[in-house]
């Protein structure tokens, strides 16, 4: 069991920005962001020994030359995308707790606005995501070539079977919009969102409309993981890691053949995840849930199990998921208002909380966070975390 | 013909195998000869029951629409001027899904369950891409 043996003890980000861009390299911005989360920790590099790069922007050879970590002895990358952070995480924790690594270092980050695009990437190289392959020979010649056309497929079923409304995912949108306006570093910070612009905003592929979309932005971030004995002596409030788990949709490397299309990673890991902390989803204080798209917030909401499958829409009105209301999601405005963090904002923003350093936008007494993490094509990861 | 500009299939494999019977305007999908079990996207293996042992099988060519989406602004250059485009998942009658284009049907008369049909469409000299029509 890993139920609270180890900690996050550091949190580092570059902040983030579109035009013109970062200015740097994808080395350097998520070196920058290791050195800003080995500072908050209170280490130093020699004191890493082990290693996560986020799949394709980073290996851990570099990483660990430019950080002076002499001690190496884990590394390893998990082809999750987004939901990789998450699933280091829990392959760190499994490291920590079995002795495999005292210190280990994820990070991630990119130039996803004055880079490469993603929907230039997932159509150049096959390579990029797994599954890469069966969308070059069977998606891409029928035209959809990204993510948002994919995953509409999934949206577009599950508000045949269930009801969902553009307005629930609306919601959904003006929800992440508002949380923003109470993070400086948030891009969307001072650019309002309404239920009417949001119904107004062009159809994208529908039912995704352009504001249903996370932005797509440049910066980096990065944590660590340790023991709890190693956090208690580090200067931190230290955050416990309940609970972690990943898991795979089936068949992860395709979508249209699923015999439950509604099936996620996250549907396999959330049970896991609650079982190892001993909690039940309402007894969550906040949720960060990845937010490549709104429908996903909705989906991901379902299958870890804070509402029955079907429920998610009504899930989100009436302010249920901003400050205030009974599951704040999002805090920091998430991949849809913040910027896009490959899902390493939604943990630094989970400790934030937990901390208690959430300025503004603070969950009062907060104790106990989920975060998930959504990459490829619906893989799924999530933590339980608490202070 | 030579001018085709759009993203074409890695004609290799298993994947040339499906598309060479597309160029023969005959659907074809993977059934497994230990369980009888239809496939798609094609596999070496068959995942219910682990047999290599397969063969080709006509398809009746007959689905209904399971899901669809209606792409209103590309985002791959090659697709700009095809815009309004509706990719669909049918279920084909065989159990397997497939993912093509409509041919007839204005994205507005799109409807879950919707009676369909295979269509064929040569877009280069070697390969010839499956799509739909209303049934």
């Amino acid at each position: 069991m890993l139920k609270d043996k180890t900690c996050i003890v550091g949190i580092g980000e570059t902040g983030y920005c579109r035009k013109p861009g970062s200015g740097m390299t994808e080395e350097r911005l998520q070196l920058k962001a290791s050195v800003a989360a080995l500072q908050d920790a209170g280490l130093s590099g020699a004191e890493i020994d082990g290693i996560l790069a986020f799949p394709n922007v980073g290996k851990s050879e570099a990483f660990a030359a430019n950080l002076g970590c002499e001690n190496l002895r884990f590394a390893a990358t998990i082809h999750m995308g987004g939901a990789a952070p998450l699933a280091s995480l829990r392959m760190a924790a499994i490291a920590v707790a079995t002795g495999a690594a005292n210190h280990v270092l994820i990070p991630g980050g990119w130039n996803g606005y004055s880079g490469a695009r993603v929907r230039q990437t997932v159509t150049t190289d096959k390579n990029s995501i797994p599954g890469g392959a069966i969308a070059w020979d069977y998606y891409l010649p029928q035209g959809l070539t990204v993510p948002p056309q994919w995953y509409a497929l999934m949206a577009r079923r599950h508000m045949y079977e269930y009801g969902t409304t553009h307005e629930q995912f609306g919601a959904v949108a003006v929800a992440m919009r508002k949380h923003a306006q109470l993070n400086p570093g948030a891009l969307m910070c001072g650019k309002t969102l309404t239920m009417e612009q949001y119904m107004a905003s062009p159809m994208l592929a529908d039912p995704y409309r352009i504001n249903d979309c996370c932005l797509e932005t440049d910066g980096a971030a990065a944590f660590i993981v340790t023991s709890v004995e190693r956090a208690r002596d580090l200067g931190k409030t230290p955050i416990y890691i309940m609970g972690a788990a990943a898991g795979q949709p089936y068949p992860a490397d395709e979508i249209t053949n699923r015999a439950d299309f509604h099936q996620t990673g996250l549907t396999i890991a959330a049970p896991e995840a609650f079982r190892m902390a001993g909690i039940e989803p309402a007894d969550a204080d906040f949720a960060q849930i990845y937010d490549c798209f709104t429908f996903e917030v909705i989906q991901q909401i379902e299958e870890a199990g804070f509402c029955a499958r079907g429920e998610g829409g009504p899930f989100v009105e009436n302010g249920n998921i901003e400050l205030g209301g009974n599951l704040p999601i999002n805090t920091h405005g998430g991949l849809l208002s913040e910027a896009h963090s490959l899902g390493l904002g939604h943990i630094v923003e989970a400790v934030k909380q937990l901390r208690g350093d959430g300025g503004e936008r603070q969950v009062k007494d907060a104790e106990i966070g989920v975060v998930t993490g959504w990459g490829d094509f619906g893989d799924g990861s999530i933590a339980i975390l608490r202070r | 013909m030579s001018e085709y500009n759009k993203p074409l299939p890695g004609m290799d494999g298993l994947t040339r195998e499906f598309y060479d019977f597309c160029k023969q305007e005959d659907l074809h999908f993977q059934r497994c000869s230990g369980c009888n079990t239809f496939r798609h996207v094609p596999r070496e293996v068959c995942a219910k029951c682990n047999s290599f042992d397969w063969e080709w099988v006509r398809s009746s060519g007959v689905g209904t629409v399971y899901t669809w989406t209606v792409v209103e602004r590309a985002l791959h250059p090659a697709f700009v001027d095809d815009t309004p485009m509706a990719p669909v998942v049918v279920e084909m009658e065989e159990g397997v899904r497939l993912l093509a284009n409509m041919l007839d049907c204005p994205p507005a008369e799109l409807e879950i369950g919707m009676p369909v049909k295979i269509a064929y469409e040569a877009v280069t000299e070697e390969v010839t891409l499956p799509r739909f029509r209303r049934a």
